[in-house]
């Protein structure tokens, strides 16, 4: 059958590697609750794609942004959990602050009526 | 670096991550069962969610990847699962191109050597030769050479190099080498070192036979020395005098005249003790060949030729007698432009041949392709409702063709490799030192790389707009449908395109061998048939003067002893053999000043004793041929040929008892006219000829015998052997047909028949194998269509023009296509081929019929597969 999912957007490249480590600062996580932390946070306005966090997550490791390791979780489940590193900290704060520059570039030239000091 | 340990790391990665997958898969269907799903609801669900696992999965281990060349190496090992699936596809489409790759590389291999690199010596951009510009020949007499170097500003240094043939004995066997005689700067001008030993330098020049020196070619070291590193300072007898071994030449050095290998090389001072006379102080002879060397920095070659040009106007001032011309051309050393010219030509235009043969091989498996694509377009299509990305698809596709392109690229390589191993080793004529020069180095191997490449490239994208507009509801729906016969496809193109190429190979390669047939049936103004010829050297045995007119006789008279021989004459070279003879500036009587510049015409000119027509079989049209009485003490006279009469006294009547003369004043009265005939070569035009009584010039100690018998050529040479030896047992003697001695004059035809009839029977198989493909395949697709006529009441007629019917329209368009191109192709043929002629009933019928029984042959299977669709078991299978 075919899977014509009807996806309003793609996420720009990046975005989800960016959400993944926010959500990794706050707590390290395994897939699975990192997909669900990412859509309730976003009030389900964001539909990822369960899978696609997966190569994402690759792409973190093999940066050593994250490491991971398998353990038990609380609901005693085998998992996979995934941890921030120091310099997947760092990198988070410079994407964070270059992205917020990024998107209120993007809101000033959506609504140029509103002035740029509010 | 980390990719090291990555690579035994990554397995444990990818484990982990198939893991981590299906325990997220897990959780999240026991989420849904809890809240109410049945356990088979949840699962689809959560699958559902989570998307394209094997895509997921693929794209995170890529992370880990060099990304190109893994997913390359996976497309690889599918595609030779392809390949092994249909191994008749895969060698079919890999002969294919083995034969168009290894055509491809040996011409390029030819070509590299011959025309890119024909001089594989250090700086061979400034080394230039010259030549006289109206007669693209370069030869120079060894004073004027001499004059050259003094007077020039344009060059560095000028080297000469004149060529003589000489007994070499080193001690046990005296045999025949070809000697380079070079001036004394020669290796110090192409900047050669030496391989063994020394070479000889300017300051060895003390005069005449003042450096009785050899330097022995690397393979003439190898092959008659047997490679003795001890071999210099050894001495031996060039021409019976002694010489010493100084050195060897490096081993890729093969002498500055193109096909034509010197053994050894002497220095041209010494010249006169292997040439008779003392060539070197006459400013008429013309010994050298091109002299050349490299341009002095910042010169032009325009400011190179008016050097030269204001030295030919000297000489043609101070020596009206033996010096005329003075406009002149830089040529490469040793490819004067009468050879280069229409080699580069030919050579080019086979390579032309080559790549067509390539692009029809590309056509050829284009179609396959296409028509593989298609009969896959199920798997295709299920394989993109499955999420596979068309990119993906196409990449496979692409890399399988590449897969089969490289490995009949590596076969060609490998049989032209063999090919051109043994053309470099091939010495057509023992007794002559011409050579092919091939080469396989880097840039063939690189050229048939390339070609593989883009080859596979070329067919490999044919079946793309294919992929790219499937529709995978359909084709999984619908099935593979016969429906095809509709609006011309891409692969009938190709093939129309494919079978004129080879309609166009197999009419060239037709007219070649037809001009080559004609031109062994021609009129040669002398009788093959029945002709033998005898060379011999006197000189070599140590004759001169009157000895070697006495030994001319009792051979003529020994001869005609042996029973069955009809007549035996001497010439001095006979027409077609060896070179064709020898030229001479011809004037009319009535012109005053013999300069250069007023030559009325060059002749060829033969020496012959009384009996030669008759022994040659030319036909004497008028007048009388020479007696006895023909001597010193008679009367200067001459036969002539028509075209002769024609040039000199304007027409070919009332010539009898007129006169010519030549370049010293000497007048020769004509006394009869024989027909025209061939000389140098079969495509020369109308050349004059004039036939000298032997007796009335100093003797020549070397002639030839040609000898009139019906008897059996082989055990006539054995007793024309016995014969001359009981005479002298020490006379070199070289015995053959005459047909066998015009070898070296058919050399270029015969050759190019060769390269244009491989070419020709190449594409002929392209043609069978293309035309086969095409009506197997239609009849395989329609078999069930076919087996319905059959059960509707159609004729086997009806049967086969439905099966066939497109092969053959494609065929006979595409055979009409190439017909007309080859007619426009083989005006270019005419100029090596003697003859060619498309405008040739029997060339336009072969070709016809050529192409008709290849189009029966590449359909007869299809068509008795058609014939026997049997309408019972073919319904029987829906």
């Amino acid at each position: 059958m075919p899977m014509m999912k009807a996806s309003p957007r793609d996420l720009f490249p990046g975005a989800l590697e960016m959400m993944i480590l926010e959500s990794l600062r706050r707590q390290p996580a395994h897939g699975y609750a990192l997909v669900q932390h990412i859509q309730q946070r976003s009030n389900n306005l964001l539909q990822v794609e369960e899978g696609s966090l997966y190569p994402a997550l690759q792409r973190l490791l093999k940066a050593k942004l994250v490491k991971a390791a398998w353990g038990v979780s609380s609901t005693n489940r085998r998992v996979r959990t995934y941890q921030i590193t120091p310099s997947g900290l760092r990198y988070l704060e410079q994407q964070i602050s270059s992205f917020a520059r990024m998107f209120e570039g993007i809101a000033l030239v959506l609504n140029p009526e509103q002035s740029p000091a509010s | 670096m980390d990719w090291i340990p990555s690579i035994f790391r990554r397995r444990a990665l990818y484990d982990d991550l198939n893991e981590e997958i299906r325990l997220h898969i897990e959780e999240r269907t026991e989420l849904l069962m809890r809240q109410g799903l049945s356990a088979a609801e949840a699962e689809r669900e959560a699958r559902r969610a989570f998307g394209n696992r094997t895509l997921i999965e693929e794209r995170s281990r890529e992370v880990w990847q060099w990304p190109m060349l893994e997913s390359a190496w996976g497309d690889m090992r599918l595609a030779i699962r392809q390949m092994r699936r249909s191994p008749g596809f895969t060698f079919a489409a890999m002969l294919t191109l083995a034969l168009a790759i290894g055509a491809n590389a040996v011409v390029f291999g030819v070509l590299n050597r011959i025309i890119l690199h024909p001089l594989d010596v250090p700086d061979s951009k400034s080394l230039y030769a010259f030549e006289t510009a109206e007669t693209q020949i370069g030869h120079q007499s060894y004073p004027d050479y001499l004059d050259f170097r003094a007077r020039n500003r344009s060059f560095e240094d000028l080297a000469a190099f004149g060529i003589s043939q000489a007994v070499l004995d080193s001690g046990k066997n005296p045999a025949r080498a070809w000697a380079y005689e070079t001036s004394g700067n020669y290796f110090d001008v192409l900047r050669i070192e030496p391989y063994l030993g020394r070479v000889f330098h300017a300051n060895d020049e003390r005069g005449p036979n003042s450096a009785p020196y050899v330097v022995l070619s690397y393979a003439y070291w190898r092959n008659h020395f047997q490679a003795d590193h001890g071999v210099v300072g050894r001495k031996v007898l060039v021409n019976k005098h002694p010489f010493t071994v100084i050195g060897v030449a490096p081993p890729a050095f093969e002498g500055t005249l193109l096909f034509f290998t010197p053994d050894c090389f002497v220095p041209i001072v010494n010249r006169n003790q292997i040439d008779d006379g003392n060539q070197l102080s006459e400013r008429g002879t013309r010994i050298i060949w091109e002299p050349f060397g490299h341009l002095k920095p910042g010169v032009t070659e325009t400011q190179a030729l008016a050097d030269l040009s204001s030295i030919g106007s000297y000489l043609e001032a101070t020596y009206p007698k033996e010096d005329g011309h003075k406009n002149f051309a830089l040529i490469r050393p040793g490819f004067p432009n009468y050879l280069g010219r229409p080699l580069r030509a030919f050579v080019a235009g086979l390579m032309l041949l080559a790549g067509l043969i390539l692009l029809a091989a590309c056509a050829n498996l284009g179609g396959l392709f296409a028509a593989k694509a298609a009969d896959r377009s199920r798997e295709v299509a299920l394989r993109l409702a499955l999420g596979s990305s068309r990119r993906r698809i196409l990449r496979q596709l692409l890399t399988e063709a590449l897969l089969i392109s490289l490995a009949g690229g590596a076969a060609g390589l490998l049989v032209s490799a063999v090919l051109l191993r043994r053309l470099n080793a091939w010495h057509p004529f023992p007794d002559l030192a011409l050579h092919v020069p091939a080469s396989l180095d880097g840039s063939v191997y690189l050229a048939a790389l390339a070609l593989a490449l883009i080859s596979g490239f070329l067919f490999g994208i044919v079946p793309v707009r294919q992929v790219m507009c499937a529709n995978p509801y359909g084709i999984v729906k619908a099935g593979p449908t016969g429906a095809t016969g509709r609006r011309v496809t891409l692969r009938e193109v190709l093939l129309v395109v494919q079978i004129a190429i080879c309609g166009l190979l197999v009419t060239s390669s037709m007219v070649a061998v037809r001009g080559l047939m004609r031109s062994l049936h021609g009129n040669f103004g002398f009788e093959l048939r029945n002709a033998m010829v005898v060379g011999v050297d006197m000189k070599m045995a140590g004759y001169a003067g009157d000895r070697v007119t006495a030994l001319e006789e009792e051979m003529i008279g020994a001869v005609k002893t042996i029973p069955g021989v009809e007549q035996s004459a001497l010439v001095n070279n006979p027409p077609l053999v060896a070179g064709g003879g020898w030229t001479m500036n011809v004037f009319k009587d009535e012109t005053r000043d013999l300069g250069p510049s007023n030559v009325a015409t060059t002749s060829f000119q033969y020496y012959i004793s009384p009996e030669y027509f008759r022994a040659a079989g030319t036909a004497l049209l008028s007048g009388r041929a020479f007696t006895l009485q023909d001597d010193k003490n008679a009367p200067l006279v001459a036969v002539i040929n028509q075209e002769f009469a024609r040039r000199i006294f304007g027409s070919e009547r009332e010539v009898l008892g007129r006169y010519f003369k030549s370049a010293d004043g000497t007048r020769r009265q004509v006394v009869g006219i024989v027909e025209d005939g061939r000389y140098f070569n079969f495509s020369e035009a109308q050349q004059p000829a004039v036939f000298l009584p032997m007796l009335q010039t100093t003797p020549l100690n070397s002639v030839w015998l040609v000898v009139r018998s019906n008897r059996d050529p082989q055990q006539l040479a054995t007793d024309m052997r016995t014969k001359l030896r009981a005479l002298d047992a020490g006379l070199p003697l070289e015995i053959e047909t005459w047909t066998k001695g015009m070898d070296f004059a058919l050399f270029p035809s015969r050759m190019a028949t060769v390269c244009l009839g491989v070419m020709g029977l190449l594409g002929a198989v392209l043609s069978i194998t293309g035309i086969f493909g095409m009506a197997a395949y239609t009849v395989s697709k329609r078999l069930k269509e076919l087996g319905i006529r059959v059960a509707l009441g159609a004729q086997p007629s009806e049967v086969l023009l439905t099966a066939l019917g497109r092969a053959l329209k494609v065929l006979a368009l595409g055979s009409a296509g190439g017909l007309v191109l080859g007619i426009m192709a083989s005006r270019v043929l005419a100029h090596i081929v003697f003859q060619a002629s498309p405008r040739d009933p029997f060339v336009l019928a072969g070709v016809v019929l050529a192409m008709s029984l290849l189009g029966l042959l590449a359909t007869w299977v299809p068509a008795q597969r058609a014939l026997s669709a049997d309408p019972l078991i073919l319904l029987r299978e829906e």
